[in-house]
């Protein structure tokens, strides 16, 4: 066996929620519209859901990317306000991951809306490269710690 | 019947908890009337080669505290471990890693370069830093492995019980001596303190759960009954467990979270942070001009202020290295 040098393949966690993102994803499949395969999809009911503590577990776990995607601002979140709820908790935690030394770009937050398959699938085209460019997460190589 | 055997000790603390033994005033006189102890650096001239001629598992209880910082840290850890019966984790150090595991923010070379060199007050011409070894005319000496990344005492050995606090209130201190004296203790593996929030103890007024600004401790005089997270001033009391009887909220101090993360979560800081992002900017989000960057930015310092005493216990526990 020849030893080929394979090419970094980023491992994305997308928590999409069960209105909006995940219908959208479900609509990139069904129309097939072609995207990396590297993304893992988790259904939560709302992005207000996604606890700091999945994305961070996530982040220890060797993920390269966290994608969180909900319905879009103002008025489609489903639950009225999860979204903005999202928004600021991502935005929090970006700050955070900073000091923590990994760079906050790996986690990225998007509106899709049910019928947005083609934009489900160039935000994951979207984020694939800006990590492929990023490499892989230092805790997956390096342990951390 | 045979007096209890207890043991103190100190690793990477400030001795804050020494002085919270003592704190227990004439209750002390109490404990030692059912307990001898044993070994106590602080006050009492024991070496450590005494703890090693000690029997295995012949200290009752050890109160251990101080996080794991060094080599000496981490011996004594494990020596105590092994010779004692019950070892309990007392105070946030040993809990949580508290204020010496922000440390781990940095790493053994940032430490050693801002303490022995950059430091204003320091003349260290010869840029000498601590090694775990030198050699001189009269021989070689040791000093303990300073580590790069600080540890509580649970990641380091098994850990029977725990102790929160900065240092642990007395009153929890009074009741965990004196279960241990009346063999009540609860299941291994408990926290010595109520299963609630510094909320639900405090005594403070909440009204509307929502707020427009941050403000900093110095920045606003706070109202003297109500919810000072309720009037922006950063506290960490919904995500820090109780205990303390909301002691520093009774003096218009915000809870800065020495007492760990609540029961049941995973860690504080991710906990404070859900909280915070949850009401902050709840008005004014579908109004025009909202902007939940500028919102965010008024939190200075995030990690230092949402894991103050528990970075070494978060899920990532420390900086990134990188190579």
């Amino acid at each position: 066996m020849t030893e080929a040098k394979t090419e970094f393949e980023p491992k994305i966690v997308a928590f999409l929620c069960n209105w909006c993102a995940y219908a959208g994803a479900d609509l990139a499949g069904v129309s097939r519209i072609q995207y990396p395969p590297t993304v893992r999809i988790i259904r939560v009911m709302c992005s207000g859901r996604v606890d700091p503590v999945f994305i961070l577990e996530a982040f220890k776990d060797g993920a390269d990317g966290v994608l969180v995607a909900g319905c879009h601002l103002p008025s489609d979140c489903h639950y009225l306000t999860g979204n903005f709820k999202a928004q600021r908790r991502v935005l929090l935690l970006k700050e955070v991951l900073k000091q923590f030394g990994i760079e906050p770009e790996r986690l990225r937050l998007e509106w899709v809306s049910a019928s947005e398959g083609d934009r489900f699938a160039t935000v994951i085209k979207d984020m694939t490269n800006e990590i492929k460019k990023l490499g892989p997460n230092s805790l997956r190589t390096e342990g951390g710690n | 019947m045979e007096k209890l055997k207890f043991a103190f000790y100190w690793a990477a603390s400030c001795g804050g908890c020494e002085i919270a033994v003592l704190d227990i005033n004439e209750k002390i006189l109490d404990v030692t009337k059912q307990a001898d102890i044993v070994f106590w650096p602080v006050a009492m001239d024991v070496k450590y080669k005494d703890v090693e001629a000690m029997p295995d598992k012949s200290i009752d209880v050890c109160f251990f505290n101080g996080s794991v910082r060094n080599s000496e840290n981490e011996k004594m850890a494990k020596l105590l471990r092994k010779k004692s019966k019950i070892l309990v984790a007392f105070g946030s150090c040993a809990h949580e890693g508290c204020i010496p595991g922000l440390a781990n923010l940095h790493d053994r070379q940032e430490v050693f370069r801002k303490v022995y060199m950059d430091c204003p007050s320091v003349k260290n011409e010869s840029h000498a830093v601590p090694a775990p070894s030198v050699k001189v005319k009269e021989g070689e000496l040791h000093l303990p492995e300073f580590y790069d990344t600080v540890k509580t005492l649970g990641q380091t050995v098994e850990v029977d019980y725990v102790l929160p606090g900065c240092p642990p209130p007395v009153d929890l201190i009074v009741k965990a001596v004196e279960a241990i004296a009346t063999n009540k203790l609860p299941p291994k593996g408990s926290v010595l303190a109520p299963n609630k929030s510094v909320c639900d103890e405090c005594p403070r007024k909440r009204e509307k759960k929502r707020i427009s600004k941050v403000y900093r401790v110095y920045e606003k005089p706070p109202e003297p009954e109500l919810c000072l997270l309720e009037q922006g001033i950063l506290c960490m009391g919904p995500a820090t467990r109780a205990g303390c009887g909301a002691q520093c909220l009774k003096v218009d101090m915000p809870c800065t979270g020495c007492g760990g993360s609540c029961p049941g979560e995973m860690e504080q800081g991710a906990a404070m942070m859900s909280a915070l992002a949850s009401i902050l900017g709840v008005d004014e989000e579908k109004q025009e001009g909202y902007d939940p960057q500028k919102l965010i930015s008024q939190v200075k310092d995030p990690v230092g202020t949402f894991y103050r005493y528990s970075l070494p216990a978060s899920i990532l526990r420390r900086r990134v290295k990188k190579e």
